[in-house]
C-alpha cells in the first residue's frame, strides 16, 4: 500500500482532528503573547505542552507508530509537568515581579503575530505546491509555532518569559516532528534532554543575573556588555 | 406557505423563550454562589412587574428618549426572526444575511446610546462611550468572522450557510474553529457578560450597558430588558446554529422534521446557557481598557480563520 | 442642448453677482437661479441616463479654445450619471442658500462665485477634451478657494487656504501630466484620440499613477487628505456641502474617466493600491473625525473616510476586471457609484444641518452645544437621518451601499494572487473598523451637540431656521430613505451606467425587485423593502402589546442619576470625554494624543484645566518633512543669486553647451 493510498484510507476526520489539535496549540501560542501575568503564562505553556503531548499520541494512534507514544509521554511528564513546576519554583524562589513586562505592547505584539501566521502561510504553499494538503496545513501551523516562540523571545524583557517563548518554540519544532512520518524516537529524545538541560542551565544563568543586578530584566546585560547608548 | 407559519412561529418563539434563557444563566450562578437563587421564569415575572409601573422621565430627555426603547426592541427582534434557528424554511431568511443582521444589531445599539446621552446625565454618557468603544472593536471582529464563513460556504446568507455545512461539504475546518472561538469573544462582549460587563452590576464606575439604561423605569425599561434577553438568545442561536447545526430542519422536512429541530434547538441554547452561567462564575471581570486586548484578540482570530482557509485549499 | 444653456445660465449669474450683489435681494434672486439651474441639469442627466444606455452618444465641437483645438463637449451615461449626484446637493445647497446666503460673514466674496464655482464642476464633468477638462478642474479649483477664503480675517482661513491652493497646483499638475502622456507627440486632446491611442507599459504606469495622486488629492485619498479637514469647514457651510458632498464626486469622476474609459487595461496591482489607499483613508479618516471637536471639521474628515471606501470598491473592480471576473468588476463599480450618490446626499445633508446649527447657535464647537433637538426639532429629525444613513443603519441608504462593498471584498480572495488573497482580508479589517467607528463618530456628533442639556446660553437661546433651509434638509433625508428602500431601482439605473465600462450587465434582481442578490442566488441577499414592512409589523405588535399589558402612565421628575443631580450641564459628557477610551487605545499610536491635566493645588479657586493635544502624524512627517526638504534646497538655491557677473556667463555658457550635446546626441 502506497502512503497516498493510506491517506485515502485513513479518511479525512483523522487529519481533521490532526489540525484542529494544531490549531489548539497555536491558539495557546497567541495566548501566550495575550497573557500579562508570569503564573499565567507559565500554566498556559504547560497546557500548550500536554496539547501537543495529546498531538502527538493521537499521530502515534493514526500512523500506527508506536514509538510515537514515547513522544507524547515525553511532552506530558518533561514539557508539560517537570519545566513548568521548576519556572514555577523558580518565579517562587525568586521572589520576580510577576507582571511581563514588555517591549512591545501586547496589541502590536498580537497584529506582528498575525503577520508571521500570514508570512509562514505564504512561505508553506509553494513550498508544499505537490503534497497533499493535510501535510501543509500541519507544516504552517508547526511554522506559526516556532515564529511566535522566536517573537514572544523578542518582545518580552523578564528572562523567565524569554525561556518560556524559547520552551514554545520548541513545541513547534515538535509538531511540525511528530506530523512527519519516519521521525526516528532517537531524535526526539535527544531534543527533550538538550531542552532539559538548557533548562539547568538557564536556572543556574537565572541566580547569576539576579545576584548580579538584582533583577532579570536582561536589559541590564545590556549595559554590562557596554552596548546601551 | 409553510416558510409563513415556521416565520411566524419563530417570530413569537424568539420573544417566548428568551426571558426563561436568561433565567437559566442565572440558575449555575446562583448554585456556584452557595443561594438556591430565583426560578428561571423570574425574568417573565420581572417583565410583567415593569410593565405594569408608570414610567418616570426625566425633564431634560427629549422625545427620542422615549422611542427609543421600542426601536431598540423592535431591532433586537427582527434581527432575531432572520437567524434561523429551529428550520430554515423561513419567510424572513432571505430578506438579509448576516450583514444586515449585524448592521441591525448595530441600530439597536446607536439608539441604545443616544438614548443614554439625551438625559443629559454623567453616568448616561459614560455607558454610551464605552458600550460604542466595545463594539467599535467587537462589531469589525464579528463582520470578520462573517467573511470567513462566507469565504468557506460562498454565501452570507445563514441558511445557506447551515445548508452547506450540513451538506457534508466541509469537515473540521481548523477556520471554523478559530472563527467560532473569535465569535464567542464577540457574543460575550456584545451581551454584556462577564468578563466584559456584569449584567447584575450598578456599582457606578463598573457599568456599561446598565448605565446607558440607568434612567429608564416602567415600560421603556421593560423593553430594554426584554432587548437585552433576545439579543442573548440571538447570539447563542448564532453560535449553536452555525457551528453546530444538527438536528435543524430543512425546506422539504415535515413537521416531524421541525419538531425534531425545535427539540434540538432548545436543548442546545439550554446547553449554552449553562455553559455562560458556569463560566461567569469561574471568570472576573475585566478592567475597561482590557476590554480592548480581548476584542482585538477576537479580530485578529477571525482574521486568522480567514487567512488559513488558504491552506486547506477550501478556497 | 439643455446643459449648455444651464452652463451659460451659471455663469450669467455668476457676472450678476459680481455687478449687483451690494443689494439682498440679489443674493436671493441669484440662489434662486442656481436652484433653478441645477434642478433643471439634474433633470436632463436624469433623461441622459435613461435615454442612452448604451448607445454611442455624439460629441459637439464648439470654435472656442485652443487655436488648433476645438472644445469638445459630449454627455455620454456616465457623464449623465456624475450631472445628477452633483447637480441634485447643489440644488439643495442653493436652496439652503436662498435663507442662509446672506447670514454667511462677506456674503458679497461667496454670492458671485457660488454659480460659477457650480459652472466649472459641470464643465469638468461634460468635457470631450483634454483642454476642457483641464480649464473647468483649474476654474473648479480656484473658485472653491476663494469661496474658502472668503472669511479671509481669521487666520485659520487664510492657512487653509495657502495649504488647498498647493494641494491643488499639485493635483492639477498630476493630471496634465496625465493628459500628456495620454495625448502622446502628436498632441491628440480629444477624448476620442485618447481612449485609441496606444502607450508603452512605462508610460501606463505612470498614467495610472498620476491620475489616482491628481484625483485622489482632491477627493481627499490618504496621505492627499491634509488640506481637505482645513478647508471644507473653513467655506461658509453650503459651500462646505458642495465641496464635501459634490467636488470629490467630481474628482471620483476624473478618476473613473481616466482609469476606466481612457485607459481600458489597468494591471491588477493598481487596483490593489488604490484598495489599500482608500483602506488607509477610510479607517483613518474616521478615526480623526472621531477626535474633532468641531462640527464641521468632524463631518470633513468623515468624507475622507468615506473617499476611502469608494476607492476600495474602484480598486476592487480593477483587480476583478484584471483577472476576468467581469461581473464581480461591474458589482463593485455599482457599489462605488451608488455610494458616491449616498455620500453626495447625506454629506451635504449633514453639513447644510451644521450650518443650521451655525445660524442658531454661532457655534460649531460641539461641547458648547447640546440640547437642540427640542429647540430645533426639524433640523434634529434631518440631522439624525443623516446621521444614521452615513453609520450604515439599515433601512436607510448607507447600509445598501455598505453592504454591496462588503459583498464585493467578500469575493476578493477569488483572485488568486496572494497578494489579493492575504489584502483583501486585511483591507476587510479595516473596512470594518471604519463601519464601526463611523457609528461611534455620529452617535457622539448627534448625542453631544442635539441631545442632553445645552452646555452655553448660545445653545439655549437656539430656535428653528427658516423653511427654505428646513425644506433643503428634509428633501436628501426622504430621499436617504427612498434610496435605501429600493435599492434595486437604483442598482439597474447604475448597472447600465458601468456597463460600458466592464462591458457586462450585472444581474441585479435575481429574486424579483424588492430583494438585492447580486453575486448569485444563493450568495447572500437582501431585501430593504422586506425588513422595513416586517420592522414595521414588529413595531405594531410591540406598540399592542406594551398598550396592552402595561399601564400608559408616564410621570415627568428630575433626572435621577443614582442620586446626584448635579445642576451643571458641563457635569455631562463631553464629546472629548465621549471619545477618551478609542483616544486611548488608538490615540497615542495614531495620533500621538498627549493629554494634559493641570490640578490646582488644594485651597486654590484656580479651575483644573485638561488640554488635550492630537497631531495628524502623516502631517508632520510627510507635508512638514517635505517642507523641511524644499525650504533646503531652496537655501541652496538661493546662493545661485548671488554670484558675480563672470560666473553667471560662465553658467549661461554651460547651460548652452550642454543643450547643444543633447541636441548633437539626439541628432544621432
Amino acid at each position: 500500500m502506497t502512503s497516498a493510498d493510506q491517506i485515502v484510507a485513513l479518511g479525512h476526520v483523522s487529519y481533521d482532528m490532526a489540525h484542529l489539535i494544531g490549531a489548539v496549540i497555536l491558539m495557546m501560542s497567541f495566548g501566550l503573547l495575550y497573557q500579562r501575568r508570569l503564573t499565567a503564562v507559565i500554566r498556559l505553556y504547560s497546557f500548550q505542552a500536554m496539547v501537543l503531548a495529546l498531538a502527538a499520541a493521537w499521530q502515534a494512534f493514526v500512523q500506527d507508530a508506536p514509538h510515537l507514544y514515547a513522544s507524547a509521554l515525553i511532552a506530558l511528564l518533561f514539557k508539560g509537568i517537570a519545566v513548568p513546576f521548576a519556572l514555577n519554583w523558580l518565579v517562587r524562589r525568586l521572589g520576580i515581579h510577576r507582571t511581563v513586562e514588555t517591549a512591545l505592547g501586547i496589541g502590536p505584539t498580537m497584529i506582528a503575530g498575525v503577520g508571521l501566521v500570514a508570512l509562514s502561510i505564504v512561505l508553506v504553499l509553494p513550498v508544499t505546491a505537490s503534497a497533499a494538503a493535510m501535510t501543509r496545513e500541519n507544516l504552517a501551523l508547526a511554522m506559526s509555532v516556532v515564529l511566535l516562540g522566536l517573537l514572544m523571545m523578542i518582545t518580552r524583557r523578564n528572562a523567565v518569559t524569554q525561556v518560556v517563548g524559547f520552551m514554545s518554540l520548541e513545541n513547534g519544532l515538535i509538531l511540525a516532528a511528530v506530523g512527519a512520518r519516519g521521525m526516528p524516537l532517537v531524535v526526539e529524545i535527544s531534543i527533550a534532554f538538550s531542552v532539559l538541560v538548557a533548562m539547568a542551565l538557564f536556572g543556574i544563568f537565572f541566580f547569576r543575573i539576579r545576584e548580579r543586578f538584582d533583577s532579570l530584566d536582561i536589559a541590564y546585560l545590556e549595559t554590562f556588555r557596554g552596548e546601551r547608548r | 406557505m409553510t416558510a409563513f407559519f415556521f416565520g411566524l412561529l419563530h417570530t413569537v418563539l424568539v420573544l417566548a423563550v428568551a426571558p426563561l434563557l436568561t433565567g437559566l444563566v442565572r440558575l449555575p450562578k446562583a448554585r456556584l454562589q452557595g443561594r438556591q437563587g430565583a426560578p428561571a421564569i423570574q425574568p417573565y415575572r420581572d417583565l410583567w412587574r415593569l410593565l405594569q409601573k408608570e414610567s418616570v422621565i426625566a425633564d431634560s430627555a427629549s422625545w427620542l428618549f422615549r422611542i427609543a426603547p421600542y426601536l431598540v426592541f423592535v431591532s433586537v427582534w427582527l434581527a432575531a426572526t432572520i437567524m434561523p434557528t429551529f428550520t430554515t424554511d423561513m419567510i424572513m431568511t432571505p430578506a438579509a444575511d448576516l450583514i444586515a443582521l449585524v448592521a441591525l444589531l448595530g441600530t439597536a445599539r446607536f439608539f441604545t446610546a443616544l438614548a443614554g446621552l439625551d438625559t443629559g446625565t454623567p453616568f448616561g454618557g459614560l455607558g454610551s462611550s464605552r458600550e460604542m468603544f466595545v463594539a467599535s472593536i467587537g462589531e469589525p471582529a464579528m463582520l470578520m468572522v462573517i467573511f470567513s464563513l462566507s469565504l468557506l460556504t460562498h454565501t452570507t446568507s445563514p441558511a445557506n450557510m447551515i445548508a452547506y455545512v450540513t451538506g457534508g461539504h466541509i469537515g473540521i475546518e481548523v477556520s471554523a474553529g478559530l472563527a467560532l472561538v473569535a465569535m464567542v469573544m464577540v457574543a460575550i462582549a456584545e451581551n454584556g457578560r462577564i468578563p466584559i460587563d456584569n449584567p447584575a452590576t450598578h456599582l457606578e464606575l463598573t457599568m456599561i450597558h446598565e448605565a446607558m439604561v440607568l434612567e429608564y423605569s416602567g415600560r421603556h425599561l421593560a423593553l430594554m430588558e426584554a432587548a437585552a434577553m433576545v439579543r442573548l438568545l440571538l447570539f447563542m442561536s448564532i453560535i449553536s446554529s452555525l457551528f453546530f447545526p444538527w438536528g435543524m430542519a430543512f425546506v422539504d422536512d415535515g413537521v416531524a422534521g421541525v419538531a425534531l429541530g425545535l427539540l434540538a434547538w432548545l436543548a442546545k441554547v439550554s446547553a449554552l446557557a449553562m455553559v455562560l452561567g458556569f463560566f461567569e462564575s469561574l471568570v472576573a471581570k475585566m478592567r475597561v481598557f482590557r476590554i480592548a486586548d480581548f476584542l482585538g484578540g477576537a479580530l485578529l482570530l477571525a482574521l486568522l480563520a480567514t487567512i488559513f482557509l488558504y491552506v486547506s485549499e477550501a478556497v | 442642448m439643455i446643459i449648455g444653456t444651464v452652463l451659460g445660465g451659471f455663469l450669467c449669474l455668476g457676472v450678476l453677482g459680481l455687478l449687483g450683489s451690494s443689494l439682498a435681494a440679489t443674493h436671493r434672486l441669484i440662489y434662486a437661479g442656481c436652484l433653478v439651474l441645477a434642478a433643471t441639469a439634474t433633470g436632463d442627466g436624469l433623461f441622459h441616463m435613461i435615454r442612452y444606455g448604451q448607445e454611442a452618444v455624439p460629441a459637439v465641437v464648439l470654435p472656442f479654445g485652443l487655436p488648433w483645438l476645438k472644445a469638445h463637449f459630449r454627455l455620454d451615461s456616465l457623464s449623465a450619471f456624475f450631472l445628477v449626484a452633483v447637480n441634485f446637493p447643489a440644488a439643495l445647497a442653493s436652496l439652503f442658500g436662498i435663507a442662509y446666503g446672506s447670514h454667511v460673514p462677506e456674503p458679497r466674496r461667496v454670492t458671485p462665485l457660488f454659480p460659477l464655482f457650480l459652472f466649472a464642476m459641470n464643465g469638468v464633468l461634460v468635457a470631450d477634451d483634454a483642454f476642457v477638462f483641464l480649464v473647468s478642474w483649474e476654474a473648479m479649483s480656484l473658485s472653491s478657494w476663494l469661496l474658502v477664503l472668503s472669511n479671509h480675517t481669521d487666520a485659520a482661513a487664510r492657512r487653509a487656504g495657502l495649504v488647498y491652493l498647493v494641494m491643488a497646483v499639485f493635483g492639477t499638475f498630476c493630471l496634465l501630466s496625465a493628459f500628456g502622456l495620454l495625448a502622446g507627440p502628436t498632441g491628440a486632446f480629444d477624448f476620442a484620440a485618447m481612449r485609441v491611442a496606444k502607450l508603452s507599459p512605462l508610460a501606463t504606469s505612470l498614467v495610472v499613477l498620476l491620475a489616482i495622486l491628481g484625483t485622489g488629492s482632491k477627493a481627499g485619498l490618504v496621505p492627499l487628505h491634509a488640506w481637505l479637514p482645513l478647508a471644507h469647514p473653513a467655506a461658509p457651510s453650503h459651500v462646505s456641502a458642495l465641496m464635501s458632498g459634490v467636488m470629490t464626486k467630481v474628482a471620483i469622476y476624473g478618476l473613473i474617466r481616466l482609469l476606466y474609459d481612457l485607459r481600458g487595461a489597468v494591471g491588477w496591482e493598481w487596483g490593489f493600491l488604490m484598495m489599500v489607499l482608500g483602506a488607509a483613508a477610510a479607517a483613518l479618516g474616521v478615526l480623526y473625525a472621531l477626535m474633532q471637536r468641531d462640527l464641521k471639521t468632524l463631518l470633513a474628515y468623515s468624507t475622507v473616510e468615506n473617499v476611502g471606501i469608494i476607492f476600495i470598491a474602484l480598486g476592487l473592480a480593477i483587480a476583478f476586471r484584471d483577472h476576468g471576473e467581469v461581473a464581480l468588476s461591474a458589482l463593485s463599480m455599482v457599489a462605488a457609484l451608488y455610494h458616491v450618490v449616498n455620500h453626495a446626499l447625506f454629506k451635504s445633508l449633514l453639513f447644510l444641518g451644521s450650518g443650521a446649527v451655525m445660524m442658531a447657535t454661532g457655534e460649531r464647537d460641539l461641547d458648547r452645544l447640546g440640547g437642540l433637538l427640542n429647540r430645533m426639532p426639524v433640523t434634529g429629525v434631518c440631522f439624525l437621518v443623516g446621521a444614521c444613513a452615513i453609520s450604515a443603519l439599515p433601512p436607510l441608504n448607507g447600509f445598501v451601499s455598505e453592504w454591496l462593498v462588503f459583498q464585493s471584498l467578500f469575493k476578493g480572495p477569488t483572485v488568486a494572487h496572494w497578494a489579493m488573497r492575504f489584502g483583501v482580508p486585511v483591507v476587510g479589517v479595516a473596512m470594518a473598523l471604519a463601519a464601526a467607528f463611523a457609528a461611534t463618530c455620529f452617535v457622539r456628533a448627534f448625542g453631544v451637540a442635539f441631545l442632553g442639556r445645552p452646555r452655553s446660553d448660545a445653545a439655549r437661546a437656539a430656535r428653528e431656521v427658516p423653511w427654505p433651509m428646513l425644506a433643503a434638509m428634509a428633501v436628501p433625508a426622504v430621499f436617504c430613505l427612498c434610496l435605501g428602500v429600493f435599492p434595486v431601482m437604483v442598482t439597474t439605473g447604475i448597472a447600465t451606467v458601468v456597463e460600458p465600462l466592464v462591458h457586462v450587465v450585472l444581474p441585479a434582481a435575481v429574486l424579483g425587485w424588492p430583494w438585492l442578490s447580486p453575486v448569485s442566488l444563493t450568495a447572500g441577499s437582501y431585501s430593504a423593502t422586506m425588513v422595513l414592512l416586517s420592522g414595521a409589523g414588529l413595531m405594531i405588535t410591540t406598540l399592542l402589546l406594551v398598550r396592552h399589558l402595561g399601564t400608559r402612565a408616564i410621570r415627568r421628575a428630575p433626572v435621577w442619576d443614582c442620586g446626584h443631580q448635579e445642576d451643571i450641564a458641563n457635569a455631562q459628557y463631553s464629546a472629548d470625554s465621549f471619545s477618551q477610551p478609542l483616544r486611548r487605545v488608538f490615540g497615542q499610536v495614531v495620533f500621538r494624543a498627549r493629554e494634559e491635566v493641570e490640578m490646582p493645588p488644594p485651597g486654590s479657586t484656580a479651575p483644573a484645566r485638561f488640554t488635550l493635544f492630537i497631531t495628524d502624524p502623516l502631517w508632520t512627517g510627510l507635508y512638514l518633512g517635505l517642507q523641511r526638504v524644499i525650504d533646503a534646497i531652496a537655501d541652496r538655491v538661493n546662493h545661485l543669486q548671488f554670484q558675480t557677473v563672470r560666473r553667471y556667463l560662465l553658467m549661461m555658457f554651460l547651460t548652452l553647451v550642454l543643450l547643444l550635446l543633447v541636441v548633437a546626441v539626439r541628432q544621432q
